[in-house]
């Protein structure tokens, strides 16, 4: 049986089929700027740890805030301007930036490096997190959001990283500390610590404005799924995890608990269909899946910007929540029906990716490749991507998509281009790894379900398990939103 | 003309994979001495 014939097999199924929807009831994203830990991203620590005067040039080319505030992706990350229109604006985009762009979006904000500042000693339970007092009482105080930061001389700050910890900066000026969890524990170091409380705190904070933009209250929700990208646990439990749980605590959901879900990049769309299955099977009734920023993932490419002379774009943490809920009428859902996931005999082919993600859980609903509106895929920014010769992801991605139509005589090759135009869109998302893939386009495609300027998307997600040399296997994960009609 | 001629095939997630590389060199006669996938994302 030929391929073809075997999805009108599927095909023929739609009959039994019976839509298993889950309402999407908010989303929300955030950006937090923050220049100043770009330094200690995986990739500059290394490098300037072998080339100290990199750490200067790095500094020379760090955006302030409006700048990233002005940046049309971060724009249209937050819901300001709409996918399809970016690929229009003039670029480059880092220097023809949007004039009187706000921090405050349609389904999103962008929050400064003080204000996180404030977010991460707010949220630190453990005394590890000491800012200089001066600095805190005149910048800090004004974002204070839980405990009380720890307040400290400068002195004494600057004695406290002699020791070990982990300065931080606001600019040139030493205005903080992060001190070890443990003398001896590799899993408990600054850095790693650092890494952790960022993707928490900043997790909270998406799930604290998604809350407030609903205005549901956090004790209203049952559990949290976290798909962040750290790794919380001691020596006797790396990656033990649990994150949701912290998170569901700092924002209020007293009456939650929660779990964490882990697929590399693609953790987030399993954390969707892991939270959708809990709503659907009566588990819970209301389900916030929610991420954090990496650490590990700033100034990944700052390199290649150093050597093309721009500003160094990864200096921001991407944080997003969803809250879930059973569906009602006319509400932009997720199928769960149409959730597929990449076996393991599959193989990891492009092309095998798509036939495994798209074509075939689109056959299983009576859809071919053309039946869907709009494709979220890995929307990684190529303005970042592109200069250090990783190209750029998005389009590789819908041109698959559009070559295994054309296969399967559903377009002309002479129609690709059109395919990625009509069904595709520029990447927007900056290079946080599991942020990019697929879930930062849901946001839009709430909105554009709501408006009725789409049918429904497909949202597809890979995951990189090589990487963690378990495995020579990729991943991936994908599900199909609509509206509820029925 | 290849046969015995080492290669290290580094392959791409979103384009070809390591493991596909290695198996076409193998094919033509190469020996592979490394293979990897990497992600540039």
């Amino acid at each position: 049986m030929s391929e073809r014939d075997e999805a009108r097999g599927v095909s023929e199924f739609k009959e039994n089929v019976r839509p298993s929807r889950v309402g999407i009831e908010g989303v929300f994203y955030s950006l937090a700027h923050v220049p100043d830990l770009v330094r200690y991203g995986s990739k500059p620590s290394r490098e300037i740890r072998a080339n100290p005067a990199l750490g200067e040039q790095l500094a020379k080319r760090l955006r302030d805030f409006d700048a990233a505030t002005a940046y049309a992706p971060h724009q249209v990350y937050i819901g300001n301007i709409a996918p399809e229109k970016l690929g229009d604006l003039p670029k480059p985009w880092y220097e023809r930036l949007i004039e009187g762009a706000s921090p405050a979006g349609r389904f999103g904000d962008l929050v400064d490096q003080v204000e996180f500042y404030a977010l991460l000693a707010g949220a630190d339970q453990f005394n590890l997190v000491a800012l200089e007092e001066n600095w805190c009482r005149k910048r800090g105080a004004r974002h204070a959001i839980g405990r009380t930061p720890k307040r400290r001389p400068l002195a004494e700050i600057r004695a406290l990283c002699e020791k070990g910890a982990l300065p931080l900066y606001s600019g040139e000026r030493l205005i903080g500390a992060f001190e070890s969890g443990h003398e001896e524990d590799a899993n408990l170091t600054p850095e790693v610590l650092l890494e952790n409380s960022s993707a928490k705190v900043t997790a909270a904070h998406a799930l604290r404005a998604a809350l407030n933009r609903l205005g549901v209250d956090p004790e209203k929700i049952d559990y949290v799924i976290s798909c962040s990208e750290e790794a919380v646990g001691d020596r006797y439990n790396r990656g033990g995890g649990n994150l949701a749980k912290a998170i569901a605590e700092n924002v209020g959901c007293v009456n939650a608990s929660g779990s964490d879900v882990k697929a590399f990049c693609a953790g987030p769309m399993y954390a969707m269909v892991h939270g959708a299955s809990l709503i659907q099977s009566g588990v819970a009734g209301t389900v916030a899946v929610v991420a954090g920023g990496s650490l590990a993932k700033l100034g990944m490419k700052f390199e290649s910007h150093l050597k093309n002379n721009m500003p160094v774009l990864e200096d921001v943490f991407g944080s997003f929540a969803v809250i879930l809920g059973s569906a009602k009428p006319n509400q932009p859902c997720m199928r769960l029906d149409s959730a597929a996931f990449h076996p393991v005999g599959a193989g990891a082919s492009p092309q095998a990716m798509a036939e495994y993600l798209a074509e075939r859980p689109l056959a299983k609903m009576g859809m071919t490749l053309t039946d869907v509106d709009r494709y979220g895929v890995e929307l990684h920014n190529p303005e970042i991507t592109v200069p250090s010769g990783s190209g750029d992801v998005p389009r590789t991605n819908y041109l698959t998509l559009a070559a295994l139509a054309v296969m399967r005589g559903l377009i002309m090759k002479n129609q690709m281009q059109d395919f990625v135009r009509a069904r595709g869109m520029a990447g927007y998302a900056p290079t946080q790894g599991h942020i990019p893939s697929a879930i930062v386009y849901l946001g839009h495609a709430v909105e554009a379900l709501k408006s009725g300027a789409i049918r429904n998307a497909l949202l597809i997600a890979k995951g990189s398990l090589f990487l963690g040399r378990m495995t020579q296997l990729s991943d991936g994960c994908s599900f199909l939103l609509d509206r509820n009609e029925s | 003309m290849q046969k015995g001629k080492k290669v290290i095939a580094i392959g791409e997630r979103d384009g070809v994979p390591g493991p596909v590389i290695a198996e076409c060199l193998e094919g033509a006669g190469y020996e592979v001495v490394f293979q990897a996938t990497e992600c540039f994302v």
